[in-house]
């Protein structure tokens, strides 16, 4: 882990969709799926953000353009430097959740909203076994459509795949792939239903959650949700832990700690 | 654990255990502060609370060292109003919380401490002493003699809670600053703040890395310093000190007692060790009381001062 900035050189931008690009860096990292790093531009500021590709000698995050900072880096190209420390936090727990023993094949369900499946690329990647679901508001904002060739896809207008949201497939998905887990990443509304459903149907389920990070390094408190610290105990938070935390789906905290419904941080934010 | 007491008092407050969480770690909300005190802290101070929110500075905002950490989080706080619906049934965290309070002035300190009006805190602590907000502390010239006996006069008429006044190391007499706040009223002593400021640059890109570019240095780097300031100030005041910097040890914590603290605020520790070093503080406390033959913490506050 880095604890201090490293300098990095961006080898390679990908232009996602049309307002989300990755940033890919040429270096080894030690990481787990769901684990965040924070990005520093040398007086701009420092943000925090998934990892969305990773292999050996190589690592990469995924960008929406939302505000000062994204359009900053977003304005990056090849050859130029950030600061990269990490990565932080709790990963995804692969095998949690497995519910038949060996040499039963453990099988995931993926539910991804928006930019949020950044956070659950490089966890599709490790698993062997996983149906994933991805939605978004319209065909032109959907990710990885050629990183995941058989990825079932769903947009708020039809404009591709099935109109609506991932968790009204969810029960029909249940019954022809009976998965273990389910893994999420995307809009706190959409993951709250997730977790209704996996309590419905008794499975076990995880979530990445996204809040305002300064230090995360678990000392400034920042991004607490209750009692626990997004940055440390997170972001990756399981359907029990989440069943007690008053603010999932809720509550979120501004920059300056005040604690505001989960709408209002997100207007605020930029 | 050991079989010595490790109850101590501070300032008329009983206290489990002598471990406080220093004031501007995780203080933020009464989750976290229950947190920590399942933890096994004996005592925990909120994040510093102003007049008005503060947004704090950009990030970064932390990053650590060889030894220790340099931080100008910029006293981000939601402002004394919000803080007030944050902080109330305080009974709920289970151990004494102190309440940090800041302004720029003696109406701002008046102003939040009217907004701390009913709820449950132990005691406040007045914060005069942070090196990298400008308006506070240090950048205010709060950290004089003078500056403390005026704001430290008028607090001290706003509250029946038991007043703690936090100082900076940067002062070489820093006993007479702590004179200046007993003259004028105070119930203890908080030392020491963070040092400095300090700085740290990256030297690839050609930046101090702190966004404010300045920041307070804490951990073991302030360990010695705040030793030598606790020592001095328990030779100058009879009020109790709250003992803060460096202390990441059961070791260290008796030590800091023996300089002349009756309690021990822990902080940067929480960045190296996790939020279970008050529990391990104070399991290796009792340990090392035990195998020492000493029975309670009292024996220990200000030791190091025998002839």
């Amino acid at each position: 882990m880095l604890l201090e900035p490293v300098m990095m050189r961006i080898e390679e931008v990908i232009q996602e969709s049309s307002l989300v690009r990755s940033f890919i860096f040429k270096k080894s990292l030690e990481y787990q799926p769901g684990q965040f790093i924070m990005l520093w531009i040398p007086r701009l500021d420092e943000k925090p953000f998934s990892i969305s590709y990773h292999g050996k000698d190589f690592f990469g995050v995924t960008v929406a353009l939302k505000g000062r900072f994204t359009q900053g880096l977003h304005e990056m190209k090849v050859g130029e430097w950030v600061g990269i420390r990490g990565p932080f936090g709790r990963a995804f727990n692969l095998e949690a959740g497995r519910a038949c023993p060996e040499p039963i094949r453990f099988r995931a369900c993926v539910v991804g909203g928006g930019v949020g499946m950044a956070s659950l690329a490089v966890l599709i990647e490790r698993l062997e076994d996983s149906v994933v679901v991805q939605g978004a508001r319209t065909a032109a904002e959907l990710l990885y459509r050629n990183r995941f060739k058989d990825m079932l896809l769903c947009t708020e207008d039809g404009s591709a795949g099935t109109k609506g949201v991932p968790t009204d497939l969810l029960e029909d998905l249940y019954r022809h792939y009976r998965f273990d887990a389910i893994y999420t990443c995307g809009p706190e509304a959409m993951m709250v239903k997730v977790l209704e459903f996996a309590r419905e149907h008794n499975i076990y389920m995880q979530a990445s959650l996204e809040r305002y990070i300064k230090c995360a390094v678990g000392v400034c408190g920042q991004c607490c949700c209750n009692g626990l610290r997004l940055c440390v105990e997170g972001p990756v938070l399981d359907g029990g832990t989440l069943e007690k935390l008053e603010d999932f789906g809720r509550y979120a905290r501004l920059g300056n700690g005040r604690r505001v419904p989960i709408g209002t941080y997100l207007g605020k934010k930029t | 654990m050991a079989a010595v007491d490790l109850s101590t008092e501070l300032c008329g407050v009983r206290l489990q255990n002598p471990t406080v969480l220093a004031s501007g770690i995780l203080g933020t909300s009464k989750g976290l502060l229950k947190s920590v005190a399942r933890a096994g802290a004996g005592a925990v101070t909120i994040k510093s609370l102003s007049l008005e929110p503060l947004p704090g500075h950009n990030n970064p905002i932390v990053v650590g060292f060889e030894a220790g950490m340099l931080n100008a989080v910029g006293y981000a706080n939601p402002g004394i109003k919000e803080g007030a619906k944050e902080f109330s049934n305080l009974k709920e965290v289970g151990v004494p919380v102190i309440a940090s309070i800041i302004g720029r002035g003696v109406g701002d300190f008046m102003k939040v401490l009217e907004g701390l009006w009913g709820l449950d805190f132990a005691a406040v602590e007045v914060s005069l002493s942070c090196p990298h907000t400008p308006g506070y502390g240090m950048m205010a010239g709060q950290n004089t003699p003078e500056a403390t006996k005026e704001i430290v006069s008028a607090v001290r008429k706003g509250t029946e809670l038991p007043l703690l006044v936090k100082l900076s190391p940067n002062i070489p007499e820093i006993g007479r600053v702590a004179r200046a706040a007993e003259e004028a009223g105070a119930d203890g002593i908080t030392a020491v703040n963070t040092l400095g400021p300090g700085m740290l640059i990256n030297i690839e890109a050609r930046q101090p890395i702190l966004d404010f570019k300045v920041g307070g240095v804490s951990g073991p780097a302030l360990r010695p310093i705040a030793l030598r300031c606790v020592y001095d100030i328990y030779k100058t005041v009879k009020i109790p000190i709250l003992g803060v910097g460096g202390i990441s040890a059961g070791r260290h914590a008796v030590e800091m007692l023996m300089a002349g603290a009756s309690a021990v605020g822990i902080g940067t520790a929480v960045y190296s060790q996790g939020i279970e070093v008050f529990g391990k503080v104070c399991q290796e406390m009792g340990e090392w009381m035990e195998a020492n033959g000493c029975r309670s913490v009292k024996e220990l506050i200000g030791a190091a001062h025998a002839p």
